[in-house]
């Protein structure tokens, strides 16, 4: 049972983002624009940052609903998800990737934990300063989404067919339009 | 920030809701939680800006905010307010460490429903805030006064307003 009276029948942190909007408001703005929006990373490779961010944090909702995300831009390849989250280094990904995953998951072990060394291997491999900066922002601002999301005890059903639509809508519409139904 | 205005806009907004609009929960309260959870992530920029802006808040008690940061149990403070950074430090270290228990106590001293979801997002968003500074290497002076005079001016002014400063026109 959530720790606060959230509006029922909204999974994961759509029951947050219903019981305050005011604060859903910047917090949808923020995935679209590290996920959805225009970068030079693909949006199913900042996908699968967040999903393995969201793994390292074990929350539940943010890994199934992001990891379906990432799978709806990469052809419905769960298998692939699956293996960024177990043991990226040894996943069918660019070594670019690979070395930002290393950052992002430093980033969730805490900032100070980012060393110059990870961050010239991200850059031998071909990564540019802004996808550097993105990468930290994505691992940082999952560090909040699930915090909030288990910080509050949402509910978090164990629906694969409900996170493989979400995952569709997510890919397809972004994060900030038909604000009821998407996570973060 | 500056770098990226296109994510310093909802990241300013955020904060700005959560820290400085109209709530319950005073200003003061609120930034001494930021400044706390910062303190908790050992992020130098942002538990002294939040500590700067909580003492501004506070009537300038700076003594007040160094005793939140080592010791709140026995700070003068509420024991609603206590209670809710219990919350805040166990969200900081994840967020499943919330128990039912720890919401309970904070109800039993009075903390809404609003208050505690308040408390709970503005620990998890200064887990992001105090990653994103210190994750990217940012330059962060020892200069105490800088803090106090800039903590000063957005206890007043708000962060969105002072963004207005480093960030271009059409996306501030």
């Amino acid at each position: 049972m959530p720790h606060i009276a959230l509006p029922e029948g909204l999974p994961g942190i759509t029951g947050g983002f219903a019981f305050r909007p005011e604060t859903a408001k910047p917090m949808r703005e923020l995935a679209h624009v590290l996920l959805h929006g225009p970068g030079t990373l693909s949006p199913g490779e900042r996908e699968l940052i967040a999903t393995r961010v969201s793994s390292q944090n074990d929350c539940y909702f943010c890994q199934t609903s992001h990891g379906a995300a990432a799978a709806a831009h990469l052809g419905k390849d769960f298998d692939l998800v699956d293996r960024v989250k177990r043991d990226f280094l040894e996943a069918p990904i660019s070594d670019k990737l690979k070395a930002l995953l290393v950052i992002a998951g430093q980033v969730q072990m805490g900032g100070k934990h980012v060393s110059s060394e990870s961050v010239e291997e991200a850059r031998r491999r071909g990564a540019t300063d802004l996808e550097i900066h993105d990468t930290v922002l994505i691992a940082a601002a999952f560090c909040m989404y699930n915090r909030y999301v288990d910080g509050l005890a949402t509910w978090q059903p164990r629906d694969p067919a409900m996170y493989s639509s979400m995952g569709e809508q997510l890919a397809t519409h972004g994060y900030i339009a038909n604000e009821t139904l998407q996570p973060a | 920030m500056a770098f990226r205005p296109e994510t310093a806009k909802p990241l300013n907004e955020l904060v700005e809701i959560l820290l400085h609009a109209p709530n319950s929960l005073t200003p003061g309260e609120r930034e001494l939680i930021a400044t706390y959870v910062s303190s908790e992530n050992d992020c130098y920029y942002c538990q002294t800006i939040h500590g700067a802006i909580a003492a501004a808040s506070l009537d300038g008690d700076e003594a007040l905010v160094k005793k939140v940061k080592v010791d709140f149990e026995n700070a003068d403070i509420s024991p609603k307010l206590k209670a809710l950074l219990v919350i805040a430090g166990q969200v900081q270290k994840g967020g499943k460490h919330v128990t039912a228990e720890h919401v309970a106590k904070a109800r039993a001293q009075g903390a809404t429903d609003i208050e505690i979801h308040d408390t709970v997002l503005i620990a998890a968003a200064f887990c992001m805030y105090n990653r994103y500074v210190d994750g990217l290497g940012t330059f962060q002076p020892r200069d105490e006064d800088m803090y106090r005079e800039r903590g000063k001016r957005v206890a007043r002014e708000g962060y969105v307003t002072v963004s207005k400063e480093y960030l271009p026109a059409t996306v501030s």
